[in-house]
């Protein structure tokens, strides 16, 4: 499998960690909430087939990534820093952009 | 400064080895910078980062992802977003760049003891390294200046390429003489000169 990191372009899955269900909002921290605090922990949608997941590309550039994966046919539908400011105006920004239209 | 010693050392065997009858077609080196400095700048913040690593080294960075150039003493290039590795073959670039890089701009971390740089040049080197890394290394793809953070086997590794045929790699100090070794290994069928 292959995500195609905004910054580093397309890398092999090893040099990607998965960081979790992308779904998930985590309540307020002062939060009394327990079915919300429930629900972040252990609720998931486990759909067949494009899920939002947050990876960080561990191997390479570091950064956080949100992307959209099949969980049937494990294809990536997208990808996108999380941080969406990351090389704004400079650096790494025409790759940002390019990831920005495709997503 | 005290003098700095090479991890390499009891594996750095000067000459040329493996299968190198029909000609040598690696060198393999070490290149042994003073300084190896890692920037990041704060988001925001990177063009004024970039604006530093001109007025200090003198190398303009021409912008793109892990867009970056080499001097041939200097060498700049971006690893990820507003993060740059620059090297110089002199000592106290940490201290210079403290000077410019103000905290509000971003932070700077010495490497210069915590990296070791090999350098694998010649007509095979690409081919060598495609054994390494899952990285496209043909010019187009990755051309001259150029930076790129992977890994090899969990050891990571920042690869700039200083011309067409020569790539430096940056590993972990730790790393190094067994990532050296797996170097020369899979250079052995090729031939490879240790310089």
């Amino acid at each position: 499998m292959l995500i195609t990191c905004p910054y580093c372009g397309p890398r092999d899955v090893i040099e990607f960690t998965y960081q979790g269900d992308g779904n998930r909002e985590r309540p307020d921290p002062a939060s009394q909430n327990f079915e919300a605090w429930n629900a972040y922990v252990y609720d998931r949608l486990n759909p067949a087939g494009d899920h939002n997941e947050i990876w960080q590309h561990s191997g390479g550039c570091r950064t956080h990534l949100r992307v959209v994966r099949n969980t049937l046919t494990h294809e990536i539908s997208s990808v996108a820093f999380m941080r969406g400011d990351h090389g704004r105006g400079d650096h790494g920004s025409a790759a940002r952009r390019k990831a920005e239209d495709k997503s | 400064m005290v003098e700095r010693q090479s991890p390499l050392e009891p594996e750095f065997h000067v000459g040329s080895h493996g299968n190198f009858e029909h000609g040598v077609e690696i060198i393999l080196t070490e290149t042994r910078p003073g300084s190896i400095v890692q920037l990041a700048a704060w988001p925001g913040e990177e063009k004024r980062l970039i604006a530093a690593i001109r007025t200090v080294t003198g190398l303009a960075l021409p912008d793109g992802a892990g867009g970056g150039l080499s001097d041939g003493v200097k060498s700049v290039f971006g690893f990820a977003p507003g993060k740059f590795t620059v090297a110089d073959e002199a000592e106290g670039l940490a201290a210079a760049f403290a000077k410019v890089v103000t905290p509000a701009i971003g932070t700077v971390t010495d490497l210069s003891h915590g990296r070791t740089a090999v350098r694998i040049a010649g007509p095979k080197a690409e081919w060598v390294l495609a054994k390494f890394f899952a990285i496209d290394f043909s010019l187009p793809a990755f051309p001259v200046g150029a930076g790129r953070s992977t890994t090899h086997h969990d050891v990571f590794a920042q690869i700039q390429r200083t011309s067409a045929d020569q790539f430096d790699i940056y590993v972990f100090r730790s790393f190094a003489r067994s990532f050296w070794k797996a170097l020369c290994h899979a250079s052995e069928e090729v031939g490879y000169e240790v310089q």
